[in-house]
């Protein structure tokens, strides 16, 4: 099914989808996260049983601050679609989807390393790139990358994130 | 029996930790660990502009760096609404197959060391030698390349590119047949791979496993074939399969994988004949710098600098605009996947309609198809063990980006 009958058929049971560039996304809310995809594997027209990838943003002053993609795929029907939730600053925590989806695994705990978003019912959710000792998480926006100035052909070049282009 | 094996092992290609909890020589239970390789990639693109990201995400699966290139691209691609010139889409495909095959090369050579198949390592290597030559001759670099860019590709084929691929195209099937005659009845090789490392397609489709692991579990899953990018659904190749789910079916499959790389590199070929840009014409897009070579080797194209510095001042701001700024990508979200030699390597690009990548997250086929492990590997011998993780195909660069 191409992304529009995709948005059509899921409409009928979750109201929230939208298509841009032939992708639908779904957004619905993390209390409902499971029943969405349990509903979305099951639903033989559409058949999501494979999970390909958990992908996380940080958008620092806006809310919800995080939002997590699902991307979910066919791989009997030949479509995809994807599941956004939204979680608020102060309490980034999310259903872990690990006993349904047992891929999850890493890739949750790879959301955590990176964001610090815990996913409640993870069977062990520890670091998995970043040493265990890290501190912080750095692929959220407000984290410092401690670079420093270096000298080049005689000046001396900000680190990357302090240089005023773009 | 606690004991690591790893992290700094020959035998499990590149960084890769595993805690094996063995009894006697049964493994009774496995954890592999990873992150010993993580160098930051897709926090490093947050800081660069589009153009650059090439040449991050392309160092990620180092053994597959025109999957990488391309993934990106496309998925760049789609946001900026536009789509690369015919004759680009061709070299991509071109290039990607020999890729395909340069990587199932090396996992072919360093299998074949590590189940003491030492001679297939020498021959495995000095095929995908000859991949690397071509792939120098053609983008200026053995690995690494950032060919693909946004909106096309950077250059042609080189005057000797058709031939030096016809050359290689002419050897290489004998080649694997090569192969095939010194392992696929081997009884040592049998021995070592037959019913070792099961992986049923149930099991693999939930832990997320794609690839020729995959195909070699019975699941026809090809995104080349499922989901076309770049024209592939106007090649003639088949998607091999197996259904014996163990570490010989693996071999068998990449082995034939091979061979359909080769029918569609040939097919590349016919179509190269029609001549035709390889990068789109939008200023705002392409990438303005144009290469040639000269006698001291790669650099700007002295046709091309006269021609901003002394002809035309709209071609002069396009180019400082363009390198020095970037392009700017209208806001929005994009997953885009293409069929790597390991699976589906997915790119998730985000924009928010500025001159760099808000977020850039790799979906490597290697790091969800490691966590297949301890399935593979549980309840085996420890030997066999290294024969499973061969037959994943890791590459720790993908796996740890």
């Amino acid at each position: 099914m191409r992304a529009g009958a995709i948005a059509e058929r899921v409409r009928t049971r979750l109201p929230d989808v939208v298509v841009a560039r032939d992708e639908a996304t779904v957004f619905v809310e993390r209390d409902m996260l499971i029943d969405a995809l349990d509903w979305l594997a099951a639903e033989p027209e559409l058949g999501f049983g494979f999970l390909s990838s958990i992908q996380a943003t940080d958008w620092p002053g806006q809310v919800p601050r995080f939002w997590l993609a699902y991307e979910l795929r066919s791989t009997a029907l030949h479509h995809r679609i994807r599941v956004k939730v939204g979680l608020p600053e102060d309490d980034p925590r999310v259903p872990s989807l690990t006993s349904r989806f047992p891929t999850a695994n890493w890739h949750e705990r790879e959301v955590f390393d990176f964001y610090g978003i815990v996913f409640d019912g993870h069977p062990e959710l520890t670091r998995i790139l970043l040493p265990d000792d890290w501190e912080g998480y750095p692929l959220r926006k407000d984290e410092e990358l401690g670079g420093v100035d270096t000298r080049y052909h005689g000046a001396f070049i900000p680190p990357v994130d302090k240089r005023t282009s773009a | 029996m606690i004991v690591n094996l790893g992290p700094q092992h020959p035998s499990t290609h590149g960084v890769l930790r595993l805690l094996l909890e063995l009894d006697g020589e049964t493994v009774i239970s496995c954890r592999p660990i990873v992150g010993y390789l993580h160098t930051g990639i897709e926090k490093n693109t947050e800081y660069r502009t589009w153009q650059q990201g090439v040449t991050f995400v392309t160092r990620a699966d180092y053994l597959s760096p025109f999957f990488n290139e391309l993934a990106y691209c496309l998925a760049v691609e789609r946001l900026l609404g536009v789509e690369a010139p015919p004759r680009a889409q061709v070299l991509r495909v071109l290039f990607c197959e020999l890729n395909r095959v340069a990587s199932h090369l090396v996992w072919l050579a360093t299998s074949g060391l590590e189940l003491g198949a030492i001679s297939m390592m020498l021959y495995g290597f000095r095929e995908r030698e000859v991949i690397l030559d071509i792939f120098e001759a053609a983008t200026g670099l053995r690995m690494n390349h950032s060919y693909i860019r946004i909106g096309g590709v950077v250059m042609d084929l080189p005057d000797d590119g058709e031939q030096r691929i016809r050359d290689f195209l002419a050897v290489m099937p004998g080649r694997i047949s090569e192969y095939e005659a010194l392992l696929a009845r081997n009884p040592i090789w049998l021995e070592r791979n037959r019913g070792i490392g099961l992986l049923s397609a149930d099991d693999g489709l939930a832990l997320g496993v794609t690839g020729p692991i995959l195909r070699a579990s019975g699941v026809t899953a090809d995104l080349r074939k499922d989901e076309p990018y770049s024209g592939y659904e106007t090649y003639d190749f088949d998607v091999p399969v197996r259904t014996e789910c163990d570490s010989y079916a693996r071999f068998a499959v990449r082995l034939e994988e091979m061979r359909e790389s080769l029918r569609i590199v040939e097919q590349c070929l016919e179509r190269l004949q029609e001549p035709g840009a390889v990068m789109v014409e939008d200023p705002k897009v392409a990438w303005p710098a144009r290469l040639s070579v000269g006698p001291d080797g790669i650099g700007n194209d002295p046709e091309y600098i006269r021609h901003i510095m002394e002809e035309s001042m709209e071609a002069l701001i396009h180019h400082f605009k363009i390198v020095a700024q970037g392009v700017s990508v209208p806001a929005g979200e994009v997953y885009q996947a293409v069929e790597s030699p390991r699976g589906e390597l997915g790119m998730y690009v985000v924009s928010d309609g500025g001159h760099r990548p808000y977020r850039v997250k790799i979906r490597d086929p290697s790091f969800v198809n490691l966590q297949a492990t301890p399935t593979m590997v549980e309840g085996g011998l420890l030997a066999d063990a290294i024969a499973a993780i061969a037959s994943i195909d890791p590459v720790l660069g993908g796996v740890d980006r």
